[in-house]
């Protein structure tokens, strides 16, 4: 049980970064100025490696039998556990940089609280990773008042990303069986603790951005039982093109 | 008075000559001929925007890369050629012109960028192709411009060859897996090096015999080597490193001639070179549309920050 639970726990953390990492990557030559289109392939390329470390832990878990690029190029749609936000297209920039604001504050605290997991892997994944985050979610931080609080159109789209992409938070926090499995053992997180302070912490974000969270309402849900929006079986037609068109191919 | 003015231009042009002749660097403070600047300003911002254009091509194949490592090799690769393009451009301000204008030199066609990179590529060993032959080409170009005479150009080079031989090395690397995997994958290959080895020789430009610029930059010592041994040197080891992993170069008039240690090369299409550089190759419409469209799309973010910068600077 507590093998399957912590297999499928590093699935959904794998595949955040994984998915977030193809959507960041997609800036490659896109971004509004040089620098920018920079520390967005940099943040892409911190989450292929946690990607990567996770998904050749969850490989071991398993014996190995199938290598972490197994999983990443030879699942299906109903396979993978990434939150929904990570899969969105990116929209404008603003709508990027919200995304990330959201998203790297949930994995600040998360993986602050994972660095106490009594499993060695885990724990080691979260110290590294979590001093990639600090700066993602500085950097994202920074965007977010800069944009807020700047040009009047700038406002107008910030205020509309978040209002767009505010359904997509509450699954960050959704907990299941598994959660609640890998808590009792001291491995995983409890993510109902942490809701409050990620509130506050992007509550003080939108003040000092002059932006706005939308009233509580509606949020949307299914990664964690592998349903998702109908965009992600484009990007893994996209992502797993050259492993299934030659099946017997070594890259 | 005209007399006088031109003693001073005089003058300047004696130290700058001298200075060029004991193999001194040429600083950003240094007085120096108009001319000079000019030819810098003209050939930093080409290289400039080859780097950033350059992005384009390669990261039409990121979402594709065929596992992580491949993509988080691929991703770092173009992730350091804007790099390279920003020390470029800062290079480039150093002589009086700033980013904004150099972009729009782009943008109006007033400065080019590589030909190479209006190129399509079409398969995941075009990526191999490309880190091994193009970057494999501008390494050669590069090398010999550590030695340029404009300090901050020079000093530019050395950062960027250090990289550069990185994205070399690992094109050949996708190059020799593909080569020992399956018989797609080699035809995939051979496909891709059908297809780069001759525009990757134009890159070095024309003939020494009609190369319209080379005058006065050998002179100023901007430029150490001509067109045609700089290209020489990159055949002679990339013919080697194609045998050794089973690769034919698309030269049937290839040879090794033992006279002089050098491979002959076939004749080069030139036409084809000139109907590129005129606007006219595959990609040319594409690559520029997209920098502009991605540059005015980007236009409300730039504008933004520097909003919020006044409201701060007006707090403080
Ligand atoms: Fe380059
Ligand atoms: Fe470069
Ligand atoms: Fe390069």
């Amino acid at each position: 049980m507590t093998e399957q639970s912590l297999y499928n726990y590093c699935l959904r953390m794998g595949d955040n970064a994984l998915i977030l990492s193809y959507r960041l990557s997609e800036w490659c030559s896109n971004g509004p100025m040089l620098e920018e289109d920079l520390a967005l392939t940099n943040f892409a390329l911190d989450m292929i490696g946690r990607a990567q470390a996770i998904l050749k832990y969850a490989s071991e878990l398993q014996g190995g039998v199938k290598t972490e690029d197994d999983l990443a190029y030879r699942r299906s749609e109903r396979e993978y556990y990434n939150n929904l936000i990570t899969e969105l297209p990116n929209g404008d920039f603003a709508q990027t940089i919200v995304r990330q604001l959201f998203i790297s504050a949930f994995e600040f605290y998360f993986f602050t609280e994972l660095q106490k997991s009594n499993n060695a892997t885990l724990l080691a994944i979260a110290v590294k990773t979590l001093k990639e985050v600090k700066y993602h979610l500085m950097h994202a931080t920074d965007w977010v008042i800069r944009l807020g609080d700047g040009t009047t159109e700038s406002h107008k789209r910030m205020q509309d990303a978040i209002n767009y992409l505010w359904m997509f938070t509450g699954e960050l926090f959704e907990m299941d069986l598994i959660d609640t499995t890998l808590i009792e053992k001291g491995i995983g997180v409890d993510l109902m603790l942490l809701q409050p302070k990620w509130h506050r912490h992007i509550q003080q974000v939108m003040y000092d951005a002059t932006l706005q969270l939308p009233e509580e309402g509606f949020m949307q849900t299914g990664s964690r039982k592998g349903i998702h929006t109908e965009y992600l079986g484009h990007i893994l037609s996209e992502m797993q093109y050259l492993q299934r068109t030659y099946p017997d191919a070594i890259w | 008075m005209e007399n006088k003015e031109q003693t001073v231009e005089e003058e300047i042009l004696i130290n700058f000559e001298k200075k060029i002749e004991n193999g001194d660097s040429i600083e950003p403070k240094d007085k120096m001929p108009d001319g000079y600047r000019r030819h810098l300003i003209r050939q930093i911002s080409q290289h400039a925007h080859s780097e950033v254009i350059g992005m384009q091509p390669e990261s039409n194949w990121i979402t594709r890369a065929p596992t992580l490592r491949a993509k988080q090799i691929l991703l770092a690769k173009i992730q350091d050629e804007g790099g390279h393009g920003l020390y470029l451009y800062g290079a480039a301000e150093t002589l009086g012109i700033s980013r904004s204008e150099l972009i729009e030199q782009l943008h109006t066609g007033k400065a080019k960028y590589s030909n190479i990179f209006n190129y399509p590529v079409l398969t995941w060993a075009d990526i191999g192709a490309i880190g091994w032959l193009v970057d494999g080409a501008a390494i050669v170009n590069q090398v010999s411009l550590q030695r340029t005479s404009y300090g901050p150009y020079s000093r530019a080079m050395v950062r960027i060859c250090k990289e550069e031989s990185f994205h070399q090395r690992q094109g050949y690397e996708i190059m020799a897996k593909m080569m020992a995997g399956t018989k797609e994958q080699q035809e995939m290959a051979q496909d891709a090096m059908n297809r780069w080895w001759w525009p990757s020789l134009m890159m070095f430009g024309p003939h020494d015999s009609s190369s319209p610029h080379s005058g006065n930059a050998f002179k100023w010592k901007i430029k150490r080597h001509s067109n045609d041994e700089l290209r020489h040197k990159f055949i002679d080891k990339t013919v080697q490193q194609a045998q050794v992993i089973g690769l034919k170069i698309p030269d049937k008039d290839l040879k090794w001639n033992e006279k002089n240690g050098h491979y002959e090369h076939g004749a080069i299409n030139w036409y084809e070179f000139h109907k590129v550089i005129a606007g006219n190759g595959p990609c040319n419409k594409q690559r520029m549309e997209h920098h502009i469209k991605v540059h005015n799309e980007g236009k409300w973010v730039r504008e933004a920050a520097e909003a919020h910068r006044l409201k701060k600077e007006r707090q403080n």
